[in-house]
């Protein structure tokens, strides 16, 4: 027994923060499901949150861990919505329906969008930065005119693909099961050796490599399990709408994703969890109260504290305020803990000394074959 | 076993016609300290890069152990066996000190752990990461850096920055090690120092190390042998005390 | 005959990228970063007209009044170009890149919001004088694509002759060569810098006018699209080069036009131009004309 009470001491339970705060949500609201005593509002506001905590935890493994740009997050998003959709149609066509059906659709949307990761991730290879950030976009712009071109029987068109809904009051269970499942996957591979090499390109790119660490083995793999999750994702789309159309998808939901994690913090999961969860819930507050030309102030207000947060973070000018007045400084005070910023054991690299890549000089050279350029013979021992 | 750790045959690059380095012959044997040296733009950090397939030599070949990797992927030279450290310090800076170390077990048999065992935390995830951890620390306590070891990389002072750059060369295992200007932007004190730490890794890890170094001290000190290399080519290679007597030798150096 | 009208037509319509293509090639190669609200910038030009145009419509003759309109336009981009510069971007100089690009993609949504706030979602017609068209033989080209045209001409000539040869062009050509060594031979960066977002601002108006010319409809999201193919063009024609903008652009506004003659390719023309600059990243990231760089170990 005392053994017992010693293990259960030991754990490490800032690990398990995320799991337990899930797990106790999908609790409460499924008693309350079970009693019968929740509103349609609420339910839809669920399935939306789940939603988004899925993107923003897999936009997080590319942008915060591998260090990468992309803003076609809602591209793969979108396959996953079309893929998954058609999956449940052809599958009721046969009387394959409910659980069974939709287990089958995620797979299936989640394995389509995989595919598409690694196409996409395929020039991440050659290209950094604001290259990349503009292929991937262009990536999603080709994605939303092909489905929207597609012919009425195939993907429905520009009018959209009807999806059969999954009932109602269970969805948002499956939604944040799936979550806990993301979030296994994610926590398990940062603190892990694969992890570790995904953050070390981020880190130094030349140094991973000098340390024996397979670039494209591991951006190739960062981008395919982003996109596999942002396919479950959509694919959940799909069973909480009657209808999936492109338009939707478009590239400023890819920002407003990316913006989830820029605000939760870029490496820090919980915190993408947190501003995904707040985003989200403000949207389907304002878009009820805000009608008309109206409902833009929202993303006004958006524009300009996304504006403002990344300012207040990086300017070089309020180092000093930042180190002063920060979260972490005043958790860290409330729980008398360490009060020194520099250590960090999770590796959630602190956002103002997060990616460096996009370097002009770094920009345009990955692909330079070396022996077409001009070495000036004064630079090349001093570097 | 061969003669030599590191045997490079007419090892040379063009950069758009103009050659950087051309017909190279470098001989190290097992245990030795060699240096590289040469004034600025002689070469030596591109020598380096062809070593570890940054470049691809356009002339000549090298065998580590007799085995010819040119041509091989920097990942695929490192698991070969060639580690290296960075003239300006390249670190994982956002990444904890005994971390930075761990990436260095990446490609070791001893510590093999698929993707899946990691995603489902199996007994064998669980164990390498202990073990990884484990010898992280013995490493870095080597190289006294144990009390530092959460910290995060950029935070730690330049010296020791160096110092956790060779802890994680070594912690690929190589059979040959190349530090490139390990001594740049140290004070005489520091210098020393470092001179003991390198000694001291090649008698604990019987490392091979090839070095390319500007402080003569330095070089002096601990470089068994020495190729110097000036505008590319060589200039005069053999035991350091007399080639640092060769008159061409001090000609480059102190101009005519 | 058909051929060579949607050839000028494209030529026209690549004019217009290409202005646009300048503006973003300039401040990426001087300021180091995408701005990404610069289509944003071409959006409140179009406003601009469309607010001067109509007040003063009624009052002065067609022509003074579009002209008052479009520097009005002018005046109003470079303000707006310097002072997003001086408020969002100079603060963040030195800081991680990838935080100056989150943040002018802020700027562009809040711009955008700011549009629609003011004036709605729904586009708005904007009324200009009828300039007609020329006939050469069966040919037939409106006198807004020749304006368009000389005008896109006449503004490249403009800038590379003021990059060449006036102090602060060279200047620029500096700094975006070493911004620290030019720093040190007494260039001011901060000048430097607002100059270049006042030039590329004011092109963008301009882009603003001609885009309008052709397609006399504006609303919020009227410069997000050309914004991204401007970007696209002047990724083609390698960024940080002014011929290549040129080039970059005219290649995609003929790609465009033709592939919009195609009734079976029209629906696909966005995807294909995005497809095309996909391509060129890939096979040659640093464009037709860029130039290239190596990274040092």
């Amino acid at each position: 027994m005392s053994a017992f009470i010693v293990k259960f001491k030991n754990i490490k339970w800032k690990r398990y923060t995320n799991y337990i705060g899930i797990s106790l949500v999908l609790l409460v609201f499924t008693v309350l499901t079970l009693a019968d005593s929740l509103p349609q509002s609420t339910l839809f506001l669920l399935e939306k949150i789940g939603i988004s905590i899925i993107l923003s935890i897999s936009l997080g493994l590319v942008v915060g861990f591998l260090g990468e740009l992309s803003l076609g997050h809602a591209g793969f998003m979108c396959i996953g919505a079309y893929i998954g959709g058609k999956t449940a149609e052809l599958l009721s066509d046969v009387g394959v329906e409910g659980i069974f059906a939709l287990l089958i659709s995620v797979v299936v949307g989640a394995l389509t969008a995989a595919v598409f990761g690694f196409i996409v991730g395929l020039p991440a290879l050659r290209l950094k930065g604001d290259y990349l950030a503009i292929v991937t976009l262009a990536f999603c712009e080709i994605v939303k005119t092909a489905f929207e071109n597609s012919s009425k029987e195939s993907f429905g068109g520009p009018m959209g693909l009807r999806t059969p809904r999954f009932d109602k009051h269970y969805l948002f269970i499956i939604i944040f099961s799936f979550i806990l499942v993301c979030l296994a996957v994610m926590q398990n591979l940062i603190r892990s050796k694969h992890g570790r090499a995904i953050t070390a390109i981020r880190d130094n790119e030349i140094a991973a490599r000098a340390t024996g660490i397979n670039v494209t083995k591991y951006k190739l793999l960062a981008f395919i399990i982003s996109a596999a999750f942002a396919g479950v994702a959509g694919v959940m789309y799909s069973f909480a709408n009657s209808t999936v159309a492109a338009s939707a998808f478009d590239y400023n939901y890819s920002i407003e994703i990316l913006v989830m994690v820029v605000l939760g913090g870029m490496g820090n999961i919980t915190g993408g969890i947190i501003s995904a969860t707040v985003i989200t819930f403000l949207n389907v507050k304002l878009t009820t109260m805000l009608t008309g030309d109206n409902a833009v102030l929202k993303d006004l207000v958006y524009a300009l504290i996304l504006v403002l947060i990344v300012i207040y973070n990086n300017a070089p000018a309020l180092k000093y305020v930042r180190e002063r007045y920060n979260i972490r400084a005043l958790t860290d005070k409330i729980f008398k803990k360490r009060s020194d910023v520099s250590y960090d054991t999770d590796d959630e690299g602190k956002w103002d000394r997060v990616p460096t890549k996009i370097k002009m000089d770094e920009l345009l050279s990955v692909d330079v074959v070396v022996r077409e350029s001009v070495i000036d013979p004064d630079k090349e021992g001093k570097e | 076993m061969c003669e030599y750790v590191l045997k490079t045959e007419g090892l040379g690059i063009s950069f758009g016609g103009l050659r950087a380095v051309d017909g190279v012959e470098l001989r190290v044997r097992k245990k030795q300290i060699y240096g590289l040296i040469g004034p600025n733009g002689a070469g030596k950090t591109t020598v380096f890069n062809m070593l570890t397939g940054v470049y691809q030599p356009t002339r000549g070949t090298f065998y580590l152990d007799g085995e010819e990797l040119k041509g091989l992927s920097q990942d695929k030279i490192n698991q070969k066996g060639i580690a290296r450290t960075f003239q300006n310090i390249r670190l994982f800076n956002n990444m904890t000190v005994v971390r930075n170390v761990m990436v260095g077990f990446h490609n070791l048999p001893k510590y093999k752990c698929s993707f899946i065992d990691s995603i489902f935390r199996t007994k064998r995830h669980r164990d390498t990461e202990r073990a990884m951890r484990a010898r992280a620390k013995e490493i870095l306590s080597i190289f006294g850096l144990l009390d530092e070891r959460n910290l995060l990389a950029y935070n730690l002072p330049y010296g020791k920055q160096r110092k956790l750059e060779i802890a994680r060369a070594l912690a690929t295992n190589p059979k040959l090690l190349l530090l490139d200007e390990p001594a740049a932007g140290m004070n005489p004190q520091e210098t020393s120092e470092l001179m003991e730490t390198i000694r001291f890794v090649r008698d604990k890890f019987d490392m091979t190390i090839l070095l390319i170094e500007h402080d003569m001290s330095l070089v002096a000190g601990i470089c068994d042998e020495l190729t110097v290399l000036n505008f590319g080519q060589t200039l005069a290679c053999g035991e350091t005390s007399e080639v640092l007597k060769d008159p061409e030798v001090v000609k480059a150096y102190l101009g005519d | 005959m058909e051929f060579l009208l949607t050839l000028i037509n494209g030529v026209s319509l690549g004019g217009i990228y290409a202005m646009i293509a300048l503006g973003y090639t300039m401040v990426y190669g001087i300021a180091k970063m995408l701005n990404f609200a610069h289509g944003d910038i071409i959006m409140v030009g179009g406003y601009s007209i469309f607010v001067f145009a109509a007040t003063s419509f009624g009052t002065l003759p067609p022509w003074v009044s579009l002209l008052f309109a479009v520097l009005m336009a002018v005046i109003i981009c470079a303000l707006l170009g310097f002072g997003v510069e001086k408020l969002a971007y100079k603060p963040l100089r030195g800081a991680s890149p990838l935080a100056v690009l989150i943040t002018a993609i802020g700027v562009s949504s809040f711009l955008q919001s700011l549009a629609q706030v003011f004036f709605g979602s729904a586009a708005k017609f904007v009324q200009f004088p009828d300039l007609g068209s020329l006939s050469l033989g069966e040919l037939t080209v409106s006198y807004s694509t020749l304006i368009t045209l000389i005008s896109t001409v006449i503004v490249m000539l403009a800038l590379t002759l003021f990059v060449k040869l006036t102090k602060t062009g060279r200047a620029m050509l500096a700094v975006s060569e070493d911004r620290e060594a030019a720093q040190l031979m007494g260039v001011n960066i901060n000048f430097i810098i607002s100059i270049t977002f006042i030039i590329g601002s004011s092109l963008a108006a301009l882009a603003g006018l001609f885009s309008l010319m052709n397609v006399p409809f504006i609303k919020p999201t009227f410069g997000s699209l050309p914004g991204i193919k401007a970007f696209t063009a002047a990724v083609i024609g390698g960024i940080g080069s002014i011929p290549g903008a040129m080039l970059g652009g005219i290649l995609l506004g003929v790609v465009e036009c033709f592939s919009n003659s195609v009734p079976t390719l029209a629906p696909y023309t966005n995807a294909i131009e995005f497809a095309i600059l996909i391509i060129i990243l890939i096979v040659k990231p640093t464009g037709i004309l860029g130039k290239k760089r190596r990274e040092k170990v």
